[in-house]
């Protein structure tokens, strides 16, 4: 389809292109176990986090480096979030949060580079991540506090003869929850990375109109904002959830 | 030009569901700027809030995903 367009368009490259999953190796067909590039920038990703909080925070100075720095910022964000909203007993669950943080953040800030890929614009990535939130905050949930985690469901602050409508509404938006968490990201990232594609495109009118350039700059920065964003947003509401599932009473 | 009438109201049923992520931006910005227009009379208990102003904006958002996500099944999943 996509070669369809670029003949009908004249687009030098398509917008969407940067988003296909291809091997790495050769042109064969994409199985479960084929190295693809979504694997290469996953592995990027992980070893830029390994040499951020690794490297950076090696030298354990009492006047941090720059690099020393960024990973006690990353660090110290992430801890004050779970704390303030999860409360005190959602630290437990601080090293899996803060992994998930740094995995989207690395994801997307990696993939505003040039000729790179969005490892967070596909919703079977970021559906993954969702879904791990989603199925180990019930688990959670249902450990600490047994049945009474359907609390949840039951708002005991609602006059009585509303209370069975209200549960089938929060039982339906809960169980969304992982459907907007994923998509939400995904789609942020898919749609600011073709944007940047359709700006850079202009780009080639340079010559014409400067402010093409200004205007692929601006929107790069945007990105760079929303690229972070996506990432604290993702991270907060995991620790909702989290809260949800210690404290499920309203 | 030729295709069949089901993949008109596809295209048009996904244009229509766009409509909703626009309706979106709308409470997105509602949210942001009831939070900004308090924190201008309260600047001190802004800092506080930042997170309650993230997951209202996540919340607004999440039904302009869904439009999205409707758009989305029209054009390729049905």
């Amino acid at each position: 389809m996509a070669s369809d367009t670029e003949k009908e368009t004249g687009l030098v490259f398509h917008p969407m292109q940067q988003f296909e999953v291809s091997p790495l190796f050769g042109d064969g067909p994409v199985h479960w176990y084929t190295p693809t590039n979504v694997t290469l920038w996953m592995a990027i990703a992980v070893l830029a986090i390994t040499a951020l909080m690794v490297l950076g925070t090696r030298g354990r100075a009492i006047v941090p480096n720059r690099l020393q720095s960024v990973a006690e910022l990353a660090y110290g964000m992430i801890h004050k979030m779970v704390e303030d909203v999860a409360g005190k007993d959602g630290l437990k669950y601080f090293p899996y949060i803060m992994t998930l943080f740094m995995f989207i953040v690395f994801g997307n800030m990696l993939g505003l580079l040039p000729k790179s890929f969005t490892v967070t614009s596909h919703v079977a990535v970021t559906g993954v991540l969702a879904l791990a939130v989603f199925i180990s905050v019930t688990t959670i949930g249902f450990l600490k506090n047994g049945t009474a985690f359907l609390g949840l469901f039951w708002v005991t602050s609602a006059p009585l003869v509303l209370r069975p409508v209200l549960a089938l509404i929060e039982l339906i938006s809960y169980f969304v929850r992982p459907v907007s968490h994923s998509v939400r990201l995904a789609g942020n990232m898919m749609a600011g990375h073709a944007v940047i594609k359709v700006f850079a495109g202009f780009s080639a009118i340079a010559v014409i109109s400067p402010l093409s350039i200004l205007a692929v700059t601006a929107m790069f920065g945007l990105e760079l904002l929303v690229a972070f964003i996506q990432a604290y947003v993702f991270t907060i509401l995991t620790c909702v959830y989290l809260k949800d599932a210690l404290h499920p009473s309203h | 030009m030729e295709g069949n009438i089901a993949q008109l109201g596809q295209y048009i049923g996904a244009g229509l569901a766009a409509i909703g992520s626009g309706v979106a931006a709308v409470g997105v910005g509602n949210v942001a700027g009831n939070f900004l227009s308090g924190a201008l009379r309260n600047p001190s208990a802004a800092a506080g809030q930042t997170a309650t102003l993230f997951i209202g904006i996540a919340f607004a958002e999440a039904l302009g995903i869904f439009a999205f996500l409707v758009s989305l099944l029209l054009m390729f999943a049905v």
